[in-house]
């Protein structure tokens, strides 16, 4: 298999990945699994298995691309490999910015139609936004690695003490925000899969006319001046794209961590490409798997489920233990 | 022909065994045909549900709602309820379908409940009544709101003489309360609801049973139903007698001056289990057994 058609071959798997995985969480859930097909024949089962699990399936697959989109984009544009939605400081802004919309709505707690769900996204999107442009104003810049994710890491502190100290004062708003808190896609229904579409496909054709842009900014800052690039506006419009496919994700899905970071770092192990790929192919990698703990997640305990949030930690962080093994022993070797 | 005969005969009992199914069932449909008037209830969110006939089928997302379901009677109609609903013993052989915070949206509908009763902050109730199910959202936090939710549920339920159901609580606090000696001055209590130091204030529902009973409540009603107070506001209110629950009792002599308390050092400490515990916080139908314990409470260790 030549290197150039590596890419090619991870997006066929993914989807391939994508659509087995959603077959898949048709049939899987409370009552074990069930046969798809077999649902058609009971009106129940067939609403549980079209209207229950198809869109927390397809919920699961969309947040996990946003999230793998956000971190390509992410780690390009800041020209780190550990920058992440969740150590910018844009998934704590987003969930601040849920606590305020919640608490702005009288503590109303999770009984949402679907305009306040669209509100809520909003609400996510300017706080993640704020928390960027709060970790960047800190930086001062992208230059600097270190100072880059030290900012990136206060910022999430001082914004996750905001949102306790929001949450405290209502204790209607600390229940629905602790269940916020646990990342899950247990509640997602049709609407939900509609705004976050939406949300990815615009940040995703973003991230994708700008591919250059990130290509250029990872020769240098200087390099992608010299050839012309318009960096001031593209930054702007990238991190836009981030914030938006953050706050989409934490809006209908909670806190769901490190599919951002790992997604990316899969696909650059797999199959090294251009930013245009690797952002389309972190999108296709995120959502594999974010689909796949989620079926896990409803399998393990089944009839009871886990909060995905939770499980994507455990395996998360796992994962990035092993990456910071396996380089410390690359590193101890040179 | 004896062969012929028995055929006979089986026949004649298969027919006789038919009619009298038939009598049955008309006379369940009957039954049924008098039950199915509609029925209709405003909840916590203002929201009117209104169905065809009273719920045969229940899932309860509450313990309070689902302790009130049982004492209307109407036990044998929930099919479901969350994890943390616990009394009475019956409800214990229930399907669990999560909590308020991760209620299974699945388990829920494959239970193909008429009715759903969740607390007001309880999530995925927009999520249920999406997928067509009437969702009911109470949350007592007061007598005064325990009470309504009990004859509105009584009226949903068509449960007979929730009033009196009612009644029996009011009078079995009253008794309660009667048995208690009159204290000049009346004795000052602070009751921690829950891990944490969270005290029971006196707009919360036990800070109302501590009023039934005469007592003064060493937090003060501004703070709110369930404040978290400084130990040392604590130390200074200086109670007479102190409620708390089993597991956090055996540090209370370590809390920062806590061990010099007047109420700490001579034993004037009150301690509940864990079922002790859902009986004083659930503004529910036990209330009565509540003010029953918190009495008892006062009568073995309050004396000064």
């Amino acid at each position: 298999m030549s290197a150039g058609s590596r890419p090619v071959v991870l997006a066929v798997a993914l989807v391939a990945l994508a659509v087995v995985g959603g077959w898949l969480g048709v049939g899987v859930g409370s009552t074990g699994w069930a046969w798809p097909g077999a649902a058609a024949a009971d009106a129940v089962a067939a609403q549980i298995a079209w209207d229950i699990r198809l869109p927390r399936t397809a919920v699961a697959w969309l947040a996990g691309a946003l999230l793998g989109l956000a971190g390509a984009v992410a780690q390009g544009l800041f020209r780190n490999p550990l920058a992440d939605p969740f150590l910018l400081g844009s998934a704590s802004g987003a969930a601040l910015g849920v606590a305020l919309a919640l608490v702005g709505a009288g503590g109303a707690s999770m009984a949402l139609d679907g305009w306040s769900r669209l509100g809520l996204t909003g609400a996510a999107f300017a706080g993640a936004l704020a928390g960027v442009g709060l970790t960047l104003a800190l930086a001062r810049g992208v230059q600097h690695t270190l100072r880059l994710l030290l900012a990136g890491v206060i910022v999430g502190v001082v914004l996750g003490a905001a949102r306790e100290l929001v949450t405290l004062a209502d204790p209607a708003v600390l229940q629905a925000m602790q269940g916020f808190m646990l990342g899950s896609t247990a509640l997602s229904g049709w609407p939900a899969v509609v705004v976050m579409a939406a949300a990815l496909g615009l940040s995703g054709l973003t991230a994708l006319g700008l591919g250059r842009v990130l290509d250029g900014l990872a020769l240098g800052e200087a390099t992608a001046r010299s050839l012309g690039l318009p960096l001031g506006a593209a930054r702007l419009a990238l991190v836009g794209a981030l914030a938006l496919a953050t706050g989409a994700a934490v809006a209908q899905t909670g806190l769901i961590a490190f599919v951002g970071l790992a997604a990316p770092h899969l696909v650059r192990a797999i199959a090294p490409a251009r930013h245009a790929s690797l952002v389309l192919l972190s999108a296709l990698m995120g959502g594999a798997l974010l689909l796949a703990a989620d079926l896990a997640a409803r399998a393990l305990i089944a009839p009871q489920e886990l909060p995905v949030g939770v499980l994507t930690a455990l395996l998360g962080g796992g994962y990035l233990l092993w990456l910071m093994h396996r380089r410390g022993v690359l590193g101890g070797g040179s | 022909m004896t062969a012929g005969w028995r055929v006979g005969a089986s026949l004649a009992a298969r027919l006789i065994s038919l009619a009298g199914a038939l009598l049955v069932s008309a006379l369940l449909a009957t039954a049924q045909a008098a039950q199915a008037a509609p029925v209709a209830i405003t909840d916590d969110r203002g929201v009117t549900v209104r169905l065809p006939a009273p719920p045969q089928r229940i899932v309860s997302l509450l313990p309070s709602l689902t302790e009130t379901v049982c004492a209307l009677g109407r036990c044998d109609r929930l099919v479901g309820v969350d994890r943390y609903s616990n009394h009475p013993a019956s409800v214990r052989g229930l399907p669990t379908v999560g909590g308020g915070l991760d209620p299974q949206i699945e388990t829920i509908v494959a239970l193909r409940p008429d009715v759903v009763l969740a607390a007001v902050s309880a999530r995925g109730i927009e999520r249920l009544e999406s997928l067509g199910l009437r969702v009911v959202a109470l949350e007592p936090r007061t007598t005064a709101q325990a009470r309504a939710a009990l004859l509105a549920l009584g009226g949903l339920l068509d449960a007979p003489r929730a009033d009196r159901v009612w009644q029996a609580v009011e009078d079995g606090v009253a008794a309660a309360a009667a048995a208690q000696p009159s204290r000049v001055p009346p004795l000052r209590v602070y009751v921690e609801a829950s891990a944490g130091g969270f005290a029971a204030g006196p707009s919360s529902f036990m800070g109302e049973l501590m009023a039934r009973l005469g007592w003064v409540n060493v937090v003060d009603a501004a703070l709110g139903p369930f404040p978290r107070l400084n130990p040392e506001a604590v130390v200074r209110a200086d109670p007479d007698l102190i409620l708390i629950a089993e597991r956090d009792a055996a540090g209370l002599a370590q809390r920062p001056g806590w061990a010099g308390m007047r109420a700490v050092r001579e034993g004037h400490v009150c301690t509940f289990t864990p079922a002790q515990g859902d009986i004083l916080v659930r503004p529910g139908p036990r209330m009565a057994e509540a003010a029953a314990l918190m009495a008892r409470c006062a009568a073995v260790r309050g004396t000064r």
